[in-house]
């Protein structure tokens, strides 16, 4: 801000708390990103030893190795190749895979919407039952009320919110796919296929997420701009969803983009459990194979994912609580 | 993975009794007894049944539980039970070494702040913020890349994708260390910074550092357990249970066991070391818990409901034997008992006593705003006219919604900061009136400028946050304007505010009273507000009105002790300012322990015998004026010097 704000004059606009927040979170965004660039950058020339030889193998000839690494030009300078680096990311070029000869980029086109669509439909899910169910639950047993159900209900979501997804998904394969067999275990075909990977995904972080509602409701039940909405006799359901509801939601959107990146990672494990094609098996699988560029690319866009995660949470946060733009990060 | 717990660094280790204390806990006592287990279990199964679980039998392959094979055996006819059994072993062992790395390396960087300086510091603070906002999983494929596939690999991935969360947590404790005295006094008597950090930062953070490390070794656990099933963990022959659920998962049709019973192990052992973690964190920050008295089922109603009175039109509200009940530690406590009282039309009445004598909770138990499980009967409760016994609060909503206001104390707290001004009162006339979102909203700034609240068009747009005290408070009775208020309960509506404030906003009260004939409910511990604003007075002592007089006989006329404590307490022009300031001496009875006979009287200058074994009924005098005291007429008349004591000496 000082830099602008000594160019001269400031212009009205920067002094509102919005524009000043905006600025920023841009920045923390590009920094970050700079950060991660450099890291996946930097994961390649931090293996041991050389990788194209490891992808190769040890029965590769050294003419072999040494064309692929002048392909991949491994043998210019480290801050060309990191310059190149920086100028290719920007512009979509991701590299070549060392197996399968095809352009990163395409890998990760083919591959990243079917993540995507199995990321954001474990959200929403989580999300649809967390909020009523947290609320609810929060508005039934504050001030001490309903104490069997306070501990049902926090016994079993921190069991729920303990058990790794892959795990949930593996029991979920053997009752609905192997007892059952109503429902697909592999492969992504219709909505049907959804059904199970997102369950898996989505019940640990609703399970957390409505647990923290629930404690954050009960403060937020007790405070002074509660009483004052019941002084006004709004009937209780406005008093709850419109008045109590967004200021215990604030604590709970933070966690909730953790939870949200965490569950970004997760669906590598579940795309595992359920031979879903998404990036989550590519990755694996290009790590088992060293394909290195494409190990590169898809942690680049599970980074750029959580980055973009993070800023979301925070203009939700500064939307719903003007407040938090003011703070300082 | 880890879920740091930071708020409760500051803390130093008082002895290993708490330490103890939070095995006496259930939850405590079985993650502490799992953990046991899990333990011992690492460090005999091995040792019990490798060979048994090595054993591989083709006659008796994919088999269903039996005597012989609790849990069935696998595709080459090895135990399964035996394989999970022996499989903690590596699965603890491999996690508490990914702990310890994560634990070291993130104590490393984000305790060298101390060591190296603070521009340093700053920058691995810098650092360490954007890598802890990646999940540790995605920072454990990361490393795992650079370390290579398999078991070494993977504990190095996972120890180091851990450090992050370890290296915040190390910061925000140290941070909370470096501010203390004894740092400084270290720092200044020259200590280096070794030193310090050994002796000095370290120790304060050790008890936090250990429970966090617990919980990141139960997230270890399950990060090691996922990048095993993804097979990037532990190679064959080795498996750890992530090896055998992954294994299991690919045979799940024919042998579902050999998939559950590893996932099970996985999610107990995980339990084992969250929770041990969480309940020691919790018994750490201990806070004494409530304790709940079931209230009684007592009648609705405290006194049998009198035959009612005549009430003239020009009563607002009138109120007899009104008990707030509410749960205490050992029973239930009554802070009100017994209070009654009637309000006219365009009447201001006070409410004046010491903190805990029950004045908010009369207001609040009159304007039906306590909440289950608080109490309120009475034998007559009517507003306008209307039983507000009668019936669940709901059938009263509108009329309690547009012709009782309340204004309440704290007026930075008293708003919904995540709500415009302008909406929260235009939503009194959406839900009463029936107005539109336009009309509901021309309504609400034209209240606002009703209250001079300056630029009322555009304050109504601003949130809370945006608004001064003052003017949050002149808002908050704008609120109260949207209906048309009969009464204004106000709640000690000025003590949040600074003087000339205070003056304003009772000047605004008093002026909305005059114009349009609303009563007013001044609740104020302060007597020298209530006697300039109201027409009568009430004086509550430990839940009772203990006098009841017109507000121009409140510097002379007062004959409750009490209330002449209370004025004699004021300072005034007069006061001598060499002189310590005036006090009631001794301290407001405990609403849980109200004495015996009048409750003042331990206090009182002139009590006796009497007043400490019965209490002074409240009589009412020709005039209407009602006090409860067994020396109120006497008092009148004896030796003024009797009371200098308790007055604090007023010349």
């Amino acid at each position: 801000m000082t830099t602008l704000t000594a160019a001269g004059p400031a212009p009205r606009i920067v002094e509102s708390p919005a524009v000043r927040f905006a600025v920023r979170r841009g920045i923390r965004f590009v920094v970050s990103l700079w950060v991660l660039l450099t890291a996946a950058f930097g994961m390649i020339h931090l293996i041991p030893g050389d990788p194209v030889r490891a992808a190769l193998g040890i029965s590769a000839s050294q003419s072999l190795v040494n064309s692929r690494r002048h392909a991949l030009g491994l043998d210019q300078p480290v801050i060309v190749q990191y310059w190149h680096y920086l100028s290719g990311t920007v512009t979509g070029n991701f590299g070549t895979s060392l197996t399968s000869q095809l352009p990163v980029s395409r890998v990760i086109a083919q591959r990243l919407p079917a993540t995507l669509e199995l990321a954001a439909s474990a959200f929403v899910l989580a999300i649809v039952i967390a909020i009523p169910l947290g609320t609810f639950m929060g508005v039934l047993t504050r001030g001490g009320r309903a104490r069997r159900a306070e501990l049902t209900f926090t016994t079993t979501s921190v069991v729920l919110g303990a058990i790794p997804d892959f795990v949930i998904g593996v029991v979920l394969v053997w009752i609905v796919g192997v007892h059952l067999q109503w429902l697909p275990v592999a492969g992504k075909s219709g909505l049907g296929s959804f059904v199970l990977p997102v369950l898996s995904l989505a019940i640990g972080p609703a399970a957390i997420l409505s647990r923290i509602l629930r404690v954050e409701m009960i403060a937020v039940l007790q405070a002074d701009f509660v009483r004052t909405a019941r002084a006004k006799r709004l009937p209780a359901r406005v008093v709850y969803v419109r008045h109590a509801l967004p200021n215990a939601l604030t604590s709970t959107i933070t966690l909730g983009g953790l939870l949200l990146s965490s569950l970004v990672a997760g669906t590598v494990l579940v795309e595992n459990v359920f031979a879903w094609p998404g990036l989550g098996s590519t990755i694996v699988s290009s790590i088992l194979a060293k394909d290195y560029p494409v190990v590169q690319g898809v942690v680049l866009v599970y980074g750029i994912g959580v980055l973009g995660v993070n800023l979301i949470v925070d203009v939700a946060l500064a939307l719903l609580d003007p407040r938090s733009t003011i703070r300082e990060s | 993975m880890v879920a740091p717990i930071t708020d409760r660094g500051s803390r130093r280790p008082s002895s290993a009794t708490r330490w103890l204390a939070v095995l006496r806990t259930p939850v405590g006592a079985c993650a502490g007894f799992g953990l046991l287990a899990l333990i011992v279990l690492a460090v005999i199964a091995p040792v019990l049944w490798s060979a048994r679980a090595g054993r591989t039998d083709v006659a008796a392959m994919l088999q269903g539980p039996s005597a012989r094979h609790w849990a069935g055996t696998d595709n080459l006819g090895r135990d399964i039970l035996a394989r999970v059994l022996v499989a903690t072993r590596l699965s603890v062992e491999l996690a508490l070494l990914a702990t310890v790395i994560a634990v070291v390396t993130g104590l490393v960087l984000g305790t060298a702040g101390v060591l190296v300086g603070r521009r340093v510091g700053r920058v691995l603070a810098a650092v360490v913020n954007i890598a802890v906002a990646f999940p540790g999983l995605l920072l454990a494929l990361f490393f795992a890349v650079i370390f290579g596939v398999g078991a070494r690999g993977a504990v190095l991935a996972i120890g180091f994708a851990g450090a992050p969360a370890f290296a915040r947590l190390a910061q925000t404790l140290v941070a909370g260390i470096e501010q203390r005295d004894f740092v400084a006094a270290a720092r200044i008597a020259g200590v280096g910074r070794v030193r310090i950090l050994l002796r000095h930062v370290l120790p304060n953070i050790a008890e936090s550092l250990i429970v966090n490390a617990s919980i990141g070794a139960g997230g270890a656990l399950l990060a090691f357990a996922s990048l095993s099933f993804l097979g990037l963990g532990v190679q064959p022959p080795s498996y750890d249970w992530g090896r055998l659920l992954g294994d299991g998962l690919t045979g799940i049709y024919e042998q579902p066991i050999a998939a559950l019973a590893p996932g099970v192990a996985v999610i107990l052992a995980g339990l084992a070391f969250n929770l041990f973690g969480e309940s020691l964190a919790k018994g750490i920050g201990l806070t004494a818990t409530l304790g709940r008295v079931p209230l009684g089922r007592a009648q609705r109603r405290a006194a049998p409901a009198e035959p009612a009175e005549p009430v003239a039109d020009d009563v607002v509200l009138d109120v007899a034997d009104l008990v707030v009940t509410l749960p205490g530690h050992h029973a239930p406590i009554q802070p009100v008992r017994g209070v009654g009282f009637r309000i006219g039309r365009g009447e201001a009445v006070g409410v004046v006593g010491e903190s805990g004598a029950g004045k908010s909770l009369t207001a609040l138990a009159v304007a039906r705003l306590i909440e289950e499980p608080g109490r309120v009967d009475a034998s007559r409760l009517r507003f306008l006219g209307a039983d507000l016994l009668a019936g669940p609060p709901q059938v009263h909503r509108r009329l309690l919604g547009t012709s009782l206001a309340m204004v309440f104390q704290d007026p930075m707290t008293s708003l919904n900061p995540t709500r415009r001004i302008g909406g929260q009162l235009a939503e009194v006339a959406r839900q009463h009136g029936g107005l539109s979102r336009g009309a509901a909203l021309a309504l609400a700034i034209d209240r606002l400028r009703a209250v001079r609240v300056p630029a009322a068009a555009r304050r109504a747009h601003q949130y809370p946050h945006e608004f001064s005290g003052g003017m949050r408070q002149r808002a908050m009775i704008g609120m109260g304007l949207m209906g048309r208020p009969a009464l204004i309960v106000a709640d000690e509506p000025t003590t949040a505010l600074d003087v000339t404030v205070q003056r304003q906003v009772l000047a605004l009260l008093e002026s909305i009273r005059r114009a349009d004939g609303v009563a007013l409910l001044l609740i104020s511990h302060d007597v020298a507000v209530v006697g300039q604003v109201c027409d009568r007075v009430l004086v509550m002592y430990a839940g009772r009105i203990v006098e009841d007089l017109p507000a121009a006989e409140l510097a002379t006329g007062a004959r409750h002790p009490y209330t002449r404590a209370l004025v004699a307490a004021v300072p005034d022009m007069r006061t001598d300012l060499d002189r310590p300031l005036a006090a009631i001496p001794g301290r407001a009875p405990d609403p849980a322990r109200f004495p015996a006979g009048c409750a003042f009287a331990p206090r009182c200058p002139l009590a006796t015998d009497r007043c400490r074994t019965t209490e002074p009924p409240l009589e009412t005098d020709e005039r209407g004026r009602r006090v409860a005291c067994w020396y109120a007429g006497v008092s009148e008349h004896v030796d003024p010097t009797a009371m200098t004591a308790a007055r604090g000496g007023h010349e």
